[in-house]
């Protein structure tokens, strides 16, 4: 693939507009269709196009392999760690109220949850891949 | 009418299939044509993810398993009427149980009585979410979420260990 210019310049363009759409499927998912699982799916298409087009040396340079391995316990501790500061609070697991006053702490729940998936489904996705390249080689 | 009589063709397609790369892309254009249906079905937020794990994810991992394996299906060594019977019998029972359903979309349906009602009226004034959906995923079942995030990194871990295990001790 490595001459294949049209491929190549057309993958260029279209990279930057694939993670711009995941972080609008993220943040508009509270007005729209979307969330963090979706979007995190859409940013590692982007990471795995990427490898696709310029091969796999290049996309691991943009996201290594140990930062997308880590990611994937780190969203499970954003989610959980939401829940945990409720308990330490003196509330339920999981209760948001006490991040902030009214509907706005619920929000902000919802949002602090939805980035975790998003940690969680972009790096558990990309790493699969890369498991499953560097297996083939 | 049209999308169900396409998953239909494309499912014998993928039956009639030989080649696993058919298959595999076949499969594509089945998670394709179900997201269509849920779009069809006012199901946006499932369609998306359908469009996006079904068609492409799931996809780039078949592939790449493909890639791992042998391509062409083996042809099968045991006789085929157990499995047909057993495919035939969890399909009757799943006609049999669609048969006591309520009516497709009726509003008297148990679902729609339950808490559908308050998480569709408070949603905005208790969380400030408009999308319900959302709301009802984050916020008001938010450990069923947290599930299944777990899942997602407990399947991850599990297949990362698979694929890569044996490949250090090999190297010792």
């Amino acid at each position: 693939m490595k001459f294949d210019l049209i491929l190549r310049i057309g993958t260029k363009l279209i990279l930057p507009f694939i993670l711009l759409f995941a972080l609008y499927v993220q943040f508009h998912g509270d007005y729209g269709p979307g969330g963090g699982f979706q979007a995190g799916v859409i940013a590692a298409a982007m990471v795995i196009l990427m490898s696709l087009t310029f091969g796999i040396n290049t996309a691991q340079r943009v996201a290594p392999r140990a930062m997308v391995e880590r990611m994937v316990p780190l969203g499970v501790l954003i989610y959980a760690g939401t829940g945990v500061a409720g308990l330490l609070m003196g509330r339920n697991f999981l209760d948001y109220s006490v991040l902030g006053h009214g509907a706005h702490a619920r929000e902000l729940g919802i949002f602090l949850v939805e980035a975790g998936v998003l940690v969680t489904v972009a790096g558990t996705m990309c790493s699969l891949y890369y498991a499953f390249v560097e297996r083939g080689r | 009418m049209t999308l169900l009589t396409m998953l239909a063709v494309v499912v014998i397609a993928i039956l009639r299939q030989r080649s696993l790369f058919g298959v595999v892309i076949l499969s594509g254009i089945y998670s394709f044509l179900i997201a269509s249906v849920l779009i069809a079905l006012d199901a946006v937020d499932v369609a998306l993810t359908e469009a996006s794990v079904g068609a492409g994810m799931s996809l780039v991992l078949l592939l790449s398993t493909l890639h791992l394996v042998k391509t062409s299906e083996i042809k099968p060594w045991r006789s085929n009427l157990l499995p047909l019977a057993t495919a035939f019998v969890v399909g009757a029972a799943v006609v049999w149980a669609t048969l006591s359903l309520p009516p497709f979309g009726s509003p008297d349906a148990p679902i729609h009585k339950h808490v559908g009602p308050r998480y569709l009226q408070k949603s905005i004034e208790e969380t400030g979410v408009p999308n319900v959906v959302t709301s009802v995923l984050a916020d008001y079942r938010s450990f069923d979420t947290l599930g299944e995030t777990t899942v997602i990194f407990t399947a991850g871990i599990g297949v990362m260990l698979l694929l890569r295990g044996r490949r250090k001790r090999g190297a010792k």
